[in-house]
């Protein structure tokens, strides 16, 4: 692999990530982080959608008239995310039923726009697939380490597996309630921008 | 962008939206239509998951979900108001989707479980055991929890009164809050209840900070979870009572479905 296109699919992971440098798709990063299974999902589905909005955008991206860009975009991503919802309803249906309506929402969330209008519609398909793959990474890496630590000390399990054996299961881990919320994540998100700083500091913002 | 763009036309503007749109709702349309089949089955396979389950036959049929339901279970439709059974596509019925519509539906003067409209109709499981006999009623219950309605089911032996499960299938509770009505331990504490007193009033109830030990009616609150525990003894209430499976409950004691 060359490093450019290194540089482009694994670059959002930390140098460039959407949630903790860009500060894009934090709503849905909220809502989905209860359970390291359901972050996974969604992980690979917002990947999946950005990666072929980002693709397919790009193919056409010279055609596209300027004035209906944003339009064009949204139907393209929107037909995505319901393909999407499609596949996971047919072959897992349990964890469609909890995520249906975090699914449906990757229309709303920033960063495939984001990546579509900012990347996608100046570069080359092959390096703007990788782009959407790459951002989804970096949105996932936010996930799932939030989700380890909301799951684990909210619930005392990972993967739904028992890990800490929790008061109302007879066992001594009294779970964190805190946790178990969605906003929770803030506070996580928020330590895990701090630690991403102070590794690399030219990222914070100049007053 | 690029430089050799052409000059933008309104006709053409138009022209490759509509080609845009056209290959986006082609693409949705195939997914949708050709994934149809394996959806409908993993819906159907879930809800006879969890009628097997309400009646405690789960771990029995094990991977045989549908040849176990097939053999055990008998879906009946019902008339709620008469309580008599009736003609009915059982498969299809979804009390939802029923209850949107006027025709098929009534407004319950009392409508604690918060549900607006109730459809007319109902369909109740009647599970068999090994020689035929009906050993379990499966009735599918649904009730306003904290943040939207819950669907589950409950499970009643044949005397009516005595509670086999009480098994939620589809809710949008808090995690750890009021979605543990699916932590097995709380599941545990249903079977052997009486839904009923002596005289056939419905009298089962959730009681708050814990059900006092030997009482046959109350059932552990959920901590942190009042309002979904609210929620689902309104729930029972309403679907035991008079304007729910009540009528349907008199005449299966009266001697069986006539």
């Amino acid at each position: 692999m060359s490093t450019d296109t290194k540089k482009v699919l694994f670059g959002p992971v930390i140098d460039n990530n959407p949630i903790a440098l860009q500060v894009l798709g934090v709503c849905s990063a909220l809502a989905v982080t209860s359970s390291l299974q359901n972050a996974l999902v969604m992980t690979v589905a917002v990947m999946l959608v950005t990666g072929f909005s980002n693709l397919f955008i790009s193919l056409i991206r010279n055609q596209i008239p300027s004035s209906v860009r944003i339009i064009v975009q949204m139907a393209i991503i929107a037909s995505l995310v319901i393909v999407v919802d499609q596949v996971l309803k047919a072959f897992s249906y349990q964890l469609s039923k909890e995520l249906s309506v975090f699914i449906g929402l990757i229309i709303t969330n920033c960063i495939v726009m984001g990546r579509a209008e900012a990347f996608a519609m100046k570069e080359k398909p092959g390096v703007s697939f990788l782009d959407g793959i790459g951002n989804g990474l970096g949105y996932g890496a936010v996930l799932i380490v939030v989700a380890f630590f909301r799951e684990l000390f909210g619930f005392g399990t990972l993967f739904g597996m028992e890990v800490f054996t929790l008061v109302q299961n007879g066992g001594w881990y009294q779970g964190n309630g805190l946790l178990v919320l969605p906003f929770s994540s803030f506070f996580i998100i928020g330590l895990i921008i701090w630690a991403i700083r102070q590794y690399k500091p030219e990222q914070v913002e100049k007053d | 962008m690029s430089d050799t763009k052409k000059k933008e036309t309104f006709a053409g503007t138009i022209g490759f939206v509509f080609i845009v749109c056209l290959v986006c709702a082609a693409l949705v349309s195939i997914s949708a239509v050709s994934l149809k089949p394996l959806q409908t089955a993993n819906k159907l396979l879930d809800k006879q998951t969890k009628i097997l389950e309400t009646a405690g036959l789960l771990k029995a049929a094990g991977k045989d979900i549908v040849a176990t339901y097939n053999k055990r279970v008998d879906a009946k439709m019902i008339d709620l108001a008469t309580g008599k059974v009736i003609e009915g596509d059982v498969n299809t019925f979804e009390e939802r989707a029923d209850a949107r519509d006027s025709a098929k539906s009534f407004k319950p003067e009392n409508d604690i479980a918060s549900l607006n409209r109730v459809a007319k109709n109902a369909v109740v499981y009647l599970v068999k055991d090994e020689q035929g006999k009906v050993t379990t009623i499966v009735l599918p219950i649904v009730g306003s929890g904290l943040w939207n309605l819950m669907y589950g089911f409950v499970g009643l032996e044949s005397d009516m009164n005595t509670v086999k499960s009480v098994i939620y299938s589809d809710h949008s509770e808090t995690p750890g809050l009021g979605a543990e009505v699916l932590n097995p331990k709380w599941k545990a504490l249903w079977p052997g209840k009486k839904m009923f007193d002596e005289q056939k009033n419905v009298a089962i109830k959730i009681v708050k900070g814990g059900a006092k030990p030997g009482d046959v009616h109350g059932v552990d609150g959920l901590s942190g979870a009042t309002l979904t525990s609210n929620g689902v003894e309104n729930t029972l209430r309403f679907w035991l009572g008079e304007e729910g499976y009540g009528p349907f409950i008199t005449n299966y004691r009266a001697g069986g479905l006539n």
